[in-house]
């Protein structure tokens, strides 16, 4: 895979602009901003992997956490000033491509990827544990409105299962006509492509599209924003299938006059997903959600929308974390960064960034001070609200 | 090897585990910069927080007279970080901090490794009626790495190198003692320089070859609330020093460039001298704006010269800061790089520098991006040679290299000196260098390094 970029990669000048947001107020790549080595940077990152291709430096395991520790979160994509910028992933990945398919990758790297490739998630959990979580929701069956799929996150990690059950729930409070595949459900491959396993994603994307097929699936709704992304972005062959992310169908709900919210008197704050913000330029939807729900006070984080700051768990970091245990890994960063507007409740629309920031709130013992919610358990209690 | 590992420890006895390093990778890193100098390896790389802990690791590097290399943003081009002989790179970038900002004696205090960037936003968010000279250095070149290599700014023809925008300084020695430069010593205020004898010239443009600073006292300026430019050009080499003479002399610019370059074909064979106007109201930008207008009459009348329309997308690349549009010079050949010898030169010099530009273009076969600024009412200005060059090949590399050899000798033969020079036009300066001056240089550095451990390699006295 590399081959392709091998001979363009050198044009990476070392400039830095990709190590802020568009203002420089702070560092905004999380790998440099963990570990703070000129390695860690893009910059830095590049002219290493150019260095292996050239010879000049062996693969080591240092070598394979300098590659494998970034998110692929695209601040540098979005900063970069030269043209190449929109290359700069694609670069990342290949180089991941050629490590994964000459087995240069460290343990962790890959369990996660044997774990999919044999139990459909990362972890290795069993596959009938999927839907353990979904108690009174529907299968999906042939002519349902939905599919909703909810994603490894939503499935087995116990935030993304309360993110799951709230969107179900909110679902089958209006009526609307869906199911889940449970136990049937497999892995989206969004994190296996940016690990750089191309031949686990290409299984995935049949294995997936051959089920929607057979369920004669016309619309799926998504839980988390990276299988929104793959599945919009790199699933070629799903044909007329349309794809949304849960997001849109609220705020959808919502203009038609399909839900009537209630007011809610809170101070909130609002973290942009990279697979929702930068990947698929969904700033807007989450904020006017916000907006319809009468009381809710938006406070933006100084860091936001295209300048947000990744929480560290992208391109599989959300189960290996390789940016963990530091008061500098990003997801603490990012908790503090939310507690300093002086919101109460921090805003998510992704399973993986609730799993991060929820355990950083409680490293950073902020619990009890600012509260982590999904935008539609949000939702639901000012539907719910008396 | 047992040495290697008593040294290692020790370092991560001062900064923690987390912030030392002797991999492989790390070394790599810093073993080079953007630019086209050798690379060598240091030995260990660390990342010091505080002043107390850079004091910590120059009493350690200097009892086991290991050589020890500040490093900022590493971007210099000119390899002034390379260590040249191994030994421990101190990356001081995380000494982020901005620790002071006095709006009535318009100064900020900052740390180290504080970047350009940081301090544009921290003042605008904070002290949005101040700024400082901002370098066109990308985001992440350091306040202090710019100051030490003498950098100019945006507000360069009004007040001079940014070096001289140093209102006090904290250096932490080679033999490990820390020292205030300026008023700081004796008040808590960092205003100013004077009226102490000047110790400060002890540690700018010498590359950290005489001490770490680890913070510095600057001056702000007020920020007034629009910007604009005019840009004139000519075809005339030979007029330039008389047109800038006469904008100058109306002191009505904030910030004056010269630009020059063959691609693409409509920039062939014109000079754009930019003229960057500020004020708090747009009568006073008109005023400006007429001023120089008409101090520029007698070149339009003749038609040798012109002012240039500009689309809004051309104003606001050239008004954006920092700037770009420099950065993106390094892709003009998809090649990753560009190397530049900027001498500063008298203001009088341009015609026969861009001419020298010219020829050796030619000669060498490679193109060019000419900019310069304009330092001080026309005291004297930078005249940049800057070569892109493309990495991947070695050819171009080596043609690049033997350029910037050439203009390395050309600006000394007209009369200038390069700035920021790499290892080898360094050592052009010194043998043409006044021999008592280049002695008393060597005194100094005896003096402050007496185990030669401070960036060694750099105006090293043969």
């Amino acid at each position: 895979m590399m081959f392709e970029y091998a001979d363009q990669i050198h044009r990476c000048f070392r400039c830095g602009f990709c190590k802020f947001p568009s203002d420089f107020t702070d560092l905004n790549c999380p790998s440099y901003n963990r570990f703070r080595f000129e390695s860690f940077s893009t910059g830095g990152r590049l002219w290493l992997i150019w260095a292996w291709l050239k010879g000049e430096i062996e693969w080591s395991n240092h070598l394979a956490k300098v590659v494998f520790s970034c998110t692929t979160c695209k601040n540098c994509v979005e900063q970069c000033p030269m043209k190449f910028s929109e290359d700069i992933i694609d670069w990342i990945v290949g180089t991941r491509m050629d490590m994964v398919e000459k087995s240069l990758v460290p343990t962790q790297i890959s369990e996660f990827l044997d774990n999919i490739y044999k139990y459909g998630n990362p972890w290795g959990l069993p596959r009938n544990e999927r839907d353990s979580w979904a108690e009174g929701i529907n299968r999906y069956t042939s002519g349902d409105e939905y599919l909703f799929y909810v994603g490894c996150a939503g499935s087995y990690e116990t935030q993304g299962q309360r993110m799951a059950k709230a969107f179900a729930d909110f679902l089958k409070s209006t009526g609307k006509s869906f199911g889940i595949l449970g136990s049937e459900e497999d892995c989206d491959g969004n994190e296996v492509f940016y690990v750089g396993e191309k031949g686990l994603f290409q299984e995935l994307v049949k294995k997936n599209i051959d089920k929607f097929n057979e369920l004669d699936v016309k619309k799926i709704v998504t839980l988390s924003p990276h299988a929104y992304n793959s599945m919009k972005n790199k699933y070629l062959g799903l044909g007329e299938i349309e794809v949304v992310h849960y997001t849109q169908l609220l705020l959808e709900m919502i203009q038609k006059g399909e839900i009537q919210l209630k007011e809610l008197n809170a101070k909130v704050t609002y973290h942009d997903p990279c697979f929702l913000g930068r990947y698929n330029e969904i700033y807007d939807i989450p904020r006017e959600i916000l907006k319809n729900i009468p009381g809710i006070e938006l406070i933006e984080m100084e860091r936001n929308r295209q300048n947000s700051f990744c929480c560290g768990g992208g391109s599989g970091n959300f189960v290996f974390d390789l940016l963990g245990r530091s008061e500098d890994s990003p997801s603490r960063i990012r908790v503090r960064e939310a507690h300093g507007t002086g919101a109460e409740i921090l805003i998510i629309t992704c399973p993986s960034c609730y799993c991060m920031l929820d355990e950083a709130i409680k490293t950073e013992k902020l619990e009890g001070i600012l509260t982590l919610k999904d935008i539609s358990e949000l939702v639901k209690e000012s539907l719910e609200k008396i | 090897m047992i040495e290697m590992n008593t040294i290692y420890k020790s370092l991560v006895e001062i900064v923690d585990e987390e912030y030392v390093s002797n991999r492989k990778e790390d070394l790599y890193i810093y073993s080079q910069d953007p630019g086209m100098m050798e690379p060598h390896e240091p030995e260990y790389v660390v990342m010091p927080r505080t002043t107390e802990e850079v004091e910590k690791i120059a009493k350690l590097a200097n009892d086991k007279k290991i050589p020890i290399v500040p490093v900022g943003g590493s971007l210099s081009l000119s390899g002034l970080v390379i260590p040249h002989h191994g030994g421990i790179v101190v990356d001081l970038k995380r000494m982020d901090q901005v620790l002071e900002v006095n709006e009535k004696s318009r100064y900020v205090i900052i740390e180290a490794g504080v970047t350009t960037g940081k301090l544009k936003a921290y003042l605008e968010k904070n002290h949005p009626d101040l700024r400082f000279s901002i370098p066109d250095a990308p985001p992440s070149a350091t306040v202090v790495g710019n100051i030490v290599i003498h950098g100019q700014g945006r507000l360069t023809q009004q007040y001079g190198f940014n070096s001289d925008m140093v209102t006090g300084l904290e250096v932490v020695l080679p033999t490990g003692e820390v020292c205030k430069i300026g008023s700081g010593s004796v008040s808590p205020y960092w205003f100013s320089l004077a009226p102490l004898p000047d110790l400060a010239g002890l540690f700018l443009g010498w590359f950290g070859t005489t001490g770490i600073i680890t913070k510095l006292g600057l001056k702000l300026y007020p920020k007034k609330k629009i910007r604009d430019i005019e840009v004139f050009v000519v075809e005339d080499p030979n007029l330039v020093p008389d047109v800038i003479n006469r904008v100058t002399h109306t002191e009505m610019a904030e910030d004056i460039f010269i630009g020059a370059q063959p691609y693409p074909p409509v920039f062939k064979d014109i000079i754009m001298i930019g003229m960057l106007l500020t004020g708090d109201s747009e009568d006073e930008i008109e005023f400006k704006r007429k001023m120089i207008w008409d101090a520029l009459r007698i070149h339009i009348d003749s038609k040798e010269g012109g002012f240039m329309m500009m689309t809004p997308s051309i104003k606001q690349d050239l008004l954006e800061m920092p700037t770009s549009s420099t950065t993106r010079f390094a892709d003009v050949m998809k090649g990753g790089g560009f190397e530049y010898c900027g001498p500063i030169i008298p203001v009088e010099k341009f015609p026969e520098a861009f001419q020298k530009l010219l020829e050796i273009t030619t000669k060498y076969g490679i193109t060019y991006g000419n900019a310069c600024r304009i330092i001080g009412r026309s005291h004297c200005m930078m005249f940049s040679f800057g070569y892109p060059f493309n990495r991947a090949d070695p050819e171009n590399v080596e043609r690049t290299k033997s350029a910037l050899h050439d203009t390395n000798v050309a600006s000394l033969d007209i009369g200038g000196v390069p700035w920021k020079p790499e290892v080898p036009a360094q050592k052009m300066i010194m043998e043409k260098m006044d021999k008592n001056t280049l002695e008393l240089m060597n005194r100094i550095k005896k003096v402050l390094d007496p185990n030669g451990i401070m960036n060694p390699g750099n105006w090293e006295v043969e």
